[in-house]
């Protein structure tokens, strides 16, 4: 007896313990079963029909403005299963990892506009052409956004899908305490063509303004607008840094510091908390707006901001944010996703995102559809968006991105400018700091 | 290892062989004894491996997650390698490290991590004491108290943070009203050297606290009572009790916190990551609360150098068998002077 309970009790912990490995290695086994070539090299779900998996950050918008649902009907074999992180800064690092180790990738991976760069310089060789791809036609794009993801060998590792146009949103009921124009017209023409004079037009509002406003939210904002809106900022078409005296950074430094120091920011650090109050709280007057930050002011500033804000014409035209989508070479059903891709940054579908999602189309044939020139934003005084921001993208240059580009920007805004806005240093302490955290960043 | 299972087993051979003849002659020939030579020969290995078989998952896992990173962390501190190309590793010696030595980030987050360590550990441990003391004591509702200090532990540490994070803001942060409304000024919590240090202090504190009460607490029911019934005798107050009784016999427990809190106090990451805020792996404009985890984490994931991330892991493993030492000697002081 006694001796039959110890067999029965070995037997259930031999039993647990290859049930337990069994478990681990069918882990593994199942993942090299769908990176096989079991029926075409694609995988498919229960009912045979091919899964397209799509990686992406942030809000990419596409489920929600209902175009994988219209593909899915388009193509009823197909099912398309979206993968999102949250943050870029933790995506991109993760997708860096996984083309490294050539696993664990997706049929499509997003890219950021900062990192596309590095992503065409350093990783070509682990992505699609996209540029003969069938139904991709080159022609369709943005000269500038079609370059930025393309190789030195002609290769395109990724399609555009939306771009930041920037406009300048700012607070009627603001500027007209302080006396100045609230017709958005007459607003941009304050600035029009020329940084300084936007800078200028803040300190007259400083001088007249309400008590406990601020012109802009931060200088960093001011420095990145200003420098979007050159083709070189921090590298030169060669790929050779020049930060230190390029005139796109030393224009937009001296702006951001006659900003800081002149009192014209609310001191505060982009996408902090803090920021987010202060939309909530409507103290300050202006903020550089591409068409992603029209829903953001009005999911922060919220009901109290309804009718309040409105958008004008930015002095020059720059570009903001926007990403790409790729189709990485170990992408389990390669083909079904290259048509996808191309399917959804099509005209038609970037239209309907701006529509829908308000990310404003990289493809210019997108701009007379009438969902696009006809759009009007309720909450931002109907803002003429569509023909605002597509007459904002039309002038925007071919920014030369480099690999650190994102390092070194930071290092500008968040380390050299919040030391002047924040802490009081001097504008040489700043740039001294920031030149040494790039020379900290970019040497290996 | 070979030389002993094959004599083993041909023991086991020989025992059977000597057996064998006697049961042979009672039952049938051949199978049964082979049978009864295989039954014993698996009761051997049963003995002598399954012990092994049932520790070998932890050390399959110590070796895959704890040994092979290290090594491998040890060996990219040698190299020059990006998180864009790991495969594609440059031998570079111990640049690495000794470009750490005159690296002004690295001092400046070591210098952080040791003073942020001290205002956060030292108030931690003080008040966990106390509230170990007050605990010990017969109260109403004790239990409830318990788990209350324990609560805070057991928050997450970006939830936690993110609300202090809120309670510390400048414009419309509470403290900073408090502060205003009694007239004493807002402070800019975020952008000063202290006092954003002493905001992740209180995170820390906040969260640890209770923890290490809980601890002392337990130590200081181990503590027999006669102890503090005949101090009461001789007429100590409770506090003197608290020094004269209590602080000595919890001197081990004291020792181990110290080095538990230490330990945790070197790894300090995800409050000054989430204090931060966008961008928070600087700690700050001036890097004036950024930790070694943090500059490792800036190294490593946001500038991409893995070989100097590595090199500052390598770096912060060794503070820490130094910060081990010490502690072993003064165990071993403590220990005598007892």
């Amino acid at each position: 007896m006694r001796n039959s309970t110890r067999t029965a009790r070995r037997a259930v912990t031999v039993a647990a313990v290859v049930a337990l490995g069994a478990g681990l290695l069918g882990g593994c086994a199942e993942d090299s079963d769908e990176g096989g070539s079991g029926s075409g090299g694609g995988t498919k779900d229960g009912q045979g029909k091919t899964v397209i998996q799509i990686g992406t950050f942030g809000v990419f918008g596409y489920k929600q403005a209902g175009l994988y649902d219209a593909y899915m009907k388009l193509h009823p074999d197909v099912v398309i299963k979206e993968d999102v992180t949250e943050r870029v800064d933790t995506y991109y690092p993760e997708l860096l990892t996984h083309l490294a180790a050539n696993s664990g990738l997706q049929d499509i991976q997003a890219i950021e506009v900062g990192n596309i760069n590095e992503i065409a310089t350093t990783q070509a060789d682990k992505f699609e052409d996209l540029s003969k791809a069938p139904g991709v036609d080159k022609s369709k794009w943005l000269d500038w956004k079609w370059a930025q993801a393309s190789t030195k060998d002609g290769r395109t590792v990724a399609l555009g899908t939306d771009i930041g146009p920037m406009g300048m949103c700012y607070r009627k009921d603001l500027f007209q305490k302080a006396g100045l124009p609230t017709d958005r017209g007459a607003v941009g023409k304050l600035w029009a063509g020329d940084w300084q004079k936007y800078v200028d037009t803040g300190k007259d509002y400083k001088a007249k303004g309400p008590k406990g406003t601020t012109f802009t939210d931060s200088a960093a904002g001011l420095f990145a607008a200003v420098n979007n809106g050159y083709a070189e900022r921090f590298y030169d078409s060669d790929g050779n840094l020049i930060h230190k005296d390029s005139p796109a950074v030393k224009t937009a430094w001296d702006l951001a510091m006659q900003a800081a120091e002149g009192g014209l920011t609310g001191r505060l650090k982009q996408f902090d908390k803090a920021w987010d109050q202060a939309y909530a709280n409507g103290t300050f007057a202006t903020v550089s707006c591409p068409p992603w930050m029209l829903g953001y002011i009005k999911e922060k500033a919220g009901k109290g901001g309804e009718d309040k804000w409105d958008v004008a014409a930015a002095p020059k035209p720059a570009n903001w944010g926007g990403s790409f989508i790729g189709v990485p070479k170990s992408a389990k059903n390669k083909a079904e996703a290259i048509k996808l891709a191309a399917w959804l940054t099509a005209p038609e579908q970037q239209a309907t995102l701006f529509d829908k999602q308000a990310s404003f189309p990289s493809t210019p044939s997108a701009y007379d559809m009438p969902v696009v020139s006809g759009a009007k934003n309720p909450y931002f005084g109907d803002a003429p968006t569509g023909r605002l921001f597509a007459e904002a993208a039309k002038g925007i240059p071919t920014l030369v991105i480099g690999p650190k580009d994102q390092q070194i920007g930071t290092a500008f805004g968040d380390v050299g400018i919040l030391q002047v806005e924040q802490q009081g240093k001097s504008p040489e302490q700043g740039w001294k700091a920031a030149l040494k955290e790039i020379d900290n960043a970019v040497d290996g | 290892m070979r030389p002993y299972t094959d004599q083993a087993a041909s023991s086991a051979t020989g025992d059977a062989a000597a057996a064998g003849p006697q049961q042979a002659a009672v039952e049938r020939p051949g199978g049964t004894d082979r049978r009864r030579l295989w039954r014993s020969r698996r009761y051997r290995w049963d003995i002598k491996y399954s012990p092994y078989a049932f520790v070998a998952p932890f050390f399959v896992f110590f070796a895959a997650f704890g040994v092979f990173p290290l090594l491998y962390t040890g060996w990219s501190s040698l190299h020059r390698v990006s998180l864009a190309a790991p495969n594609d590793m440059q031998w570079v010696g111990l640049r690495n490290y000794t470009r750490l030595l005159e690296d002004e980030f690295f001092w400046n987050a070591l210098r952080n991590t040791f003073t942020i360590g001290v205002i956060s550990t030292v108030p931690q441990l003080l008040m966990a004491l106390g509230i170990a003391h007050l605990l010990n004591y017969r109260l109403r509702a004790s239990g409830f108290f318990r788990v209350a200090i324990l609560t805070p532990y057991a928050t997450s540490v970006a939830a936690a943070t993110l609300v202090f994070v809120l309670l510390f803001g400048r414009d419309y942060g509470m403290i900073n009203w408090a502060l205003d409304a009694v007239g004493l000024g807002k402070v800019d919590w975020q952008s000063g050297t202290l006092s954003s240090q002493v905001a992740v202090s209180t995170i820390v504190i906040w969260r640890w606290t209770g923890y290490n009460a809980l601890i002392y607490l337990a130590a200081m029911q181990a503590v027999p009572n006669d102890l503090y019934e005949s101090a009461a005798l001789d007429g100590a107050t409770r506090w003197q009790q608290f020094i004269h009784v209590t602080v000595p016999s919890l001197r081990p427990t004291i020792l181990f916190t110290v080095v538990v809190s230490t330990i945790g106090a070197t790894q300090l990451f995800g409050e000054p990551l989430l204090f931060g805020g966008a961008s928070g792996q600087k700690g700050g404009a001036s890097h004036q609360f950024q930790t070694l985890g943090l500059y490792l984490y800036e190294q490593g994931w946001f500038n991409f150098h893995l070989g100097r991330a590595s090199a500052i892991a390598w770096a912060m493993f060794l503070i820490l068998l130094i910060v081990a030492g010490i502690n072993l000697l003064v165990a071993r002081r403590l220990r005598k002077s007892q």
